[in-house]
């Protein structure tokens, strides 16, 4: 799947479908295995969810897979991740642990937070992941302020700066990226278009819907991107990550996506069509597209994959395992990590 | 083993639901995602997702079904392989267990703020003073850090070229350069969540507001990421910030720039508060406050940037956050105040001194955590208190002076609590209104009086 041409008018950046849209088998069954432990793990939040064993606000990634895989495909251990709430994704891409992941979402003394943060409010410091945050488009300049520490510290790390089709509309993403271009920072701005801010879709929401665009006043190069394939997300990535990393500051990637659960577990989502919703699980989704390229280029077949499937079915069922048995936090956790001791 | 597919909860709240539709019957393949039945709340309808992949061996509640128990099996899934008698074997007489709900916590100690621990105060100053304005104390404060540790920059609007709006940031650019002292463009809450983002990665931001009346567009950033973090990381990831600028009453520029913020972050926990009066308290708090691994708020006063005080003359003393300072020993009534209403307090205590009354004047210097011992310790001994402060009566620092007096020496009170505060108006910009909604050293008297029993 090839890069979709941009009409972007705003500083042009190398075309990223000219690079490196060739993945080899070994790195797509890494992808495949990647994205299929982000949707075994979601589908099983889902249901721990629907089991009272989840509380509050869960938000599942279920659909957007290739967004986060391939955007970590092109980055190192040292670059930065932030996000919003839905962040599950993110975390299990960068390397955190499934079991705390999960712990944290059954509010659990094992999880990332011991408990206290929840399935919208998780760290974790030791893999560079900032969050998880609930307050929609507050990464954005927090983001962006990662990105200052990298440049303040003279090294020469990106920061990946997630955020949603309903977040581009808020003012401080603007003044983030005024900021960012002015000060030439190593940040790229990834719009998970989705179509959807809970039930308002992008049409209702934004006036012009070229998000990728919306760096252009400041000078902020954007492409759009087929999110929902992972090496062109990979080869779009690798063209951002080489920008900053070249000192020629912000980037906005544009990734078109789509959520196929609702917008948290409660959403009847009765805002969209079934048929739109089937129509993209069976035409584009993203792990199915990685399964085919695998079984089509001869990289692996049928029984390799089932068995990739139990692999990653015993991780998430361990980690479920794990979030039911750790214990709640202790009382004292209440009283614990208000402030630092000076 | 065949897989029990349980009766989903869409919402915390919800105990029951209707099973409207099975779009998947016995002997149909499933897999992970596909939709195999629609179940009602009174809310919504939702779809429920296969989770496991199998074939369905049973179903073992009809469509229709009204009141069916969240968590309560619904189907039964085969593996490859396995027949349907496995099915039976699996379909349980008792309902599955409802997951524990969450237990409900001990009321936290008395609902009191969190317990603080007794901090010990700065040995008095014998050494060499220099006589400094409060303006010329902050700036030497940051300095000093700024050549202590290269992580600490100073970032806002008009800080750099221009040194500061109220000339706070003087000679910091030609020191520091402009990697370190940098000047935004006007959009608090960008660089409010950029500074608090740095703070993440171990920088030491100190952020200045032109006032602390345009940090409400920042409030976001201030509370929900710097505060909270901490916390909600479970002690991964803090910010140490420093967030410093004028706030307070300032004169006759009307209600929007005209505002005492004290209570407003002394609310929040998480955050430390700090609102000093003189330019030797000032510099040796904003020392501590950078070197502090917290966010901690630093109010300052427009109006007495100007005003001189003795400053010690060393690069390495600080004051400790969470300590007030008897100014003025007194037996008759203590009078409680922080910044610009301490020299209002002190003057009114001259005042009293004159009517045969001996005040005690606390500046309380830090808002957050408030130093409950010095407080206590003055209420035993003078048995009156009167709170100052600039700000509304509403919820203010009076407010909750006037509980913790209550709450830890009640029995040594003489006289209810009084408060001295801004009137409960926004400010006007009229030469007399503003006059009048301001507290002056004149009420503060009063208040003392009646505290008193002396009208
Ligand atoms: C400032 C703020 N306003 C409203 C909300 C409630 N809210 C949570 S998510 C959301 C929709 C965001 O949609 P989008 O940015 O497209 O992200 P997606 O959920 O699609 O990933 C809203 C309105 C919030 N959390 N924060
Ligand atoms: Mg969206």
């Amino acid at each position: 799947m090839a890069v979709k041409a941009t009409k972007s008018k705003s500083k042009r950046a190398p075309k990223a479908a000219k690079s490196n849209l060739q993945a080899s088998g070994e790195e797509l069954l890494q992808y495949y295995r990647e994205m299929l432990m982000i949707r075994r793990f979601e589908e099983k939040a889902g249901q721990l969810y629907g089991m009272g064993l989840i509380g509050g606000f869960c938000h599942l990634y279920i659909g957007q897979e290739a967004v986060v895989v391939g955007m970590q495909a092109a980055v190192t251990d040292d670059d930065a991740v932030i996000t919003s709430y839905r962040d599950h994704g993110h975390m299990l891409a960068c390397g955190m642990d499934p079991r705390g992941v999960m712990a944290e979402l059954t509010g659990r003394s094992g999880g990332y937070s011991h408990g206290k943060g929840g399935s919208m409010h998780m760290f974790s410091k030791e893999k560079n992941f900032f969050g998880g945050h609930g307050i929609v488009a507050a990464q954005v300049p927090l983001g962006t302020g990662v990105a200052f520490a990298h440049k303040y510290n003279k090294t020469k790390n990106v920061s990946l700066t997630y955020l949603g089709d309903g977040a581009i509309n808020q003012g401080q993403v603007y003044e983030s990226m005024n900021m960012a271009a002015l000060w030439s920072l190593p940040v790229i701005y990834v719009i998970e278009n989705n179509k959807y801010a809970m039930g308002t879709s992008q049409e209702r929401a934004s006036a012009g819907t070229e998000l990728y665009m919306r760096g252009t006043a400041y000078g902020v190069p954007g492409e759009q991107i087929d999110g929902m394939d992972v090496v062109a997300v990979r080869a779009a990535a690798e063209m951002a990550v080489t920008h900053c990393r070249d000192g020629k500051g912000p980037f906005i990637l544009e990734m078109m996506t789509y959520r196929y659960r609702g917008h948290s577990m409660s959403d009847p989502a009765k805002y969209r069509k079934r048929e739109e919703v089937q129509k993209m699980r069976s035409e584009r989704d993203p792990i199915e597209h990685v399964r085919q390229l695998l079984l089509d280029g001869g990289y692996a077949d049928e029984d390799v994959l089932k068995q990739f499937g139990r692999e990653v079915k015993d991780i998430v069922s361990d980690a479920a395992e794990f979030a039911q048995n750790s214990p709640e936090p202790d009382m004292s956790e209440l009283w614990t990590d208000i402030l630092v001791d000076a | 083993m065949p897989i029990q597919v349980l009766m989903p909860a869409l919402s915390p709240t919800m105990t029951e639901g209707t099973l409207a539709k099975w779009l998947k019957s016995e002997g149909d393949a499933v897999s992970s995602g596909d939709v195999i039945a629609e179940i009602e709340t009174d809310k919504a309808t939702m779809e429920v997702e296969a989770v496991d992949e199998g074939i369905i061996g049973k179903l073992l509640v009809a469509e229709g079904t009204e009141g069916v128990a969240v968590n309560s099996p619904i189907a039964v899934l085969l593996a490859d392989g396995e027949d349907a008698s496995a099915a039976d074997v699996a379909a349980p007489a008792a309902p599955a267990p409802v997951a524990e709900s969450p237990v409900a916590a001990e009321p936290a100690a008395a609902a009191g703020p969190a317990p603080v621990q007794s901090i010990a105060a700065e040995p008095e100053w014998t050494g060499a003073t220099v006589t400094q304005t409060l303006r010329e104390s902050l700036r030497d404060g940051m300095a000093e850090e700024m050549r202590r540790d290269e992580k600490v920059f100073l970032i806002g609007e008009e800080v750099a070229q221009y040194e500061g709006a109220y000339k706070v940031s003087q000679g910091l650019l030609e020191e520091f350069g402009a990697e370190r002292v940098i000047d935004t463009p006007i959009t608090e809450h960008g660089f409010a969540g950029l500074a608090v983002g740095a703070g993440f990665m171990g920088l030491r931001p100190v952020v200045e507001f032109m006032t602390f009346n345009f940090a409400m567009q920042a409030i976001d950033h201030i509370i929900n990421s710097a505060a909270k973090t901490l916390y909600m990381s479970g002690g991964q990831m803090g910010c140490p910030i420093v967030f410093r600028g004028p706030n307070g009453p300032a004169s006759r520029v009307g209600a929007q720039h005209s505002q005492c913020y004290a209570s407003w972050y002394a609310h929040c926990p998480g955050l430390k508060v700090i609102s000093p009066y003189s330019a030797s308290d000032a510099k040796g708090l904003l020392k501590s406050a950078i070197r502090d691994p917290n966010p901690v708020i630093f109010l300052e006063n427009e109006l007495i940037y100007g005003n001189s005080f003795d400053v010690p003359e060393d690069d390495d003393y600080t004051v400790p956050i969470g300590k007030a300072k008897v100014l003025r020993e007194g037996t008759d009534v203590t009078l409680i105040a922080h910044s610009i209403m301490v020299g209002r307090a002190l003057e009114a205590a001259d005042t009293l001194a004159g009517e045969g009354l001996s005040a005690e004047v606390i500046d309380l210097r830090t808002i957050r955590p408030l130093d409950l011992e010095t407080i206590i310790e003055s209420v035993k001994k003078t048995n009156r208190v009167v709170s100052c402060e600039e700000g509304w009566p509403f919820a203010g620092i009076g407010s909750e002076i006037a509980m913790i007096v209550m709450e830890n020496a009640f029995d040594w009170l003489d006289a209810p609590v009084g408060r001295v505060a801004g009137l409960d108006i926004p400010m006007p910009y009229a030469a007399n209104l503003e006059k009048a909604a301001l507290p002056q050293a004149e009420h503060i008297v009063e208040a003392a009086k009646t505290a008193c029993y002396r009208t």
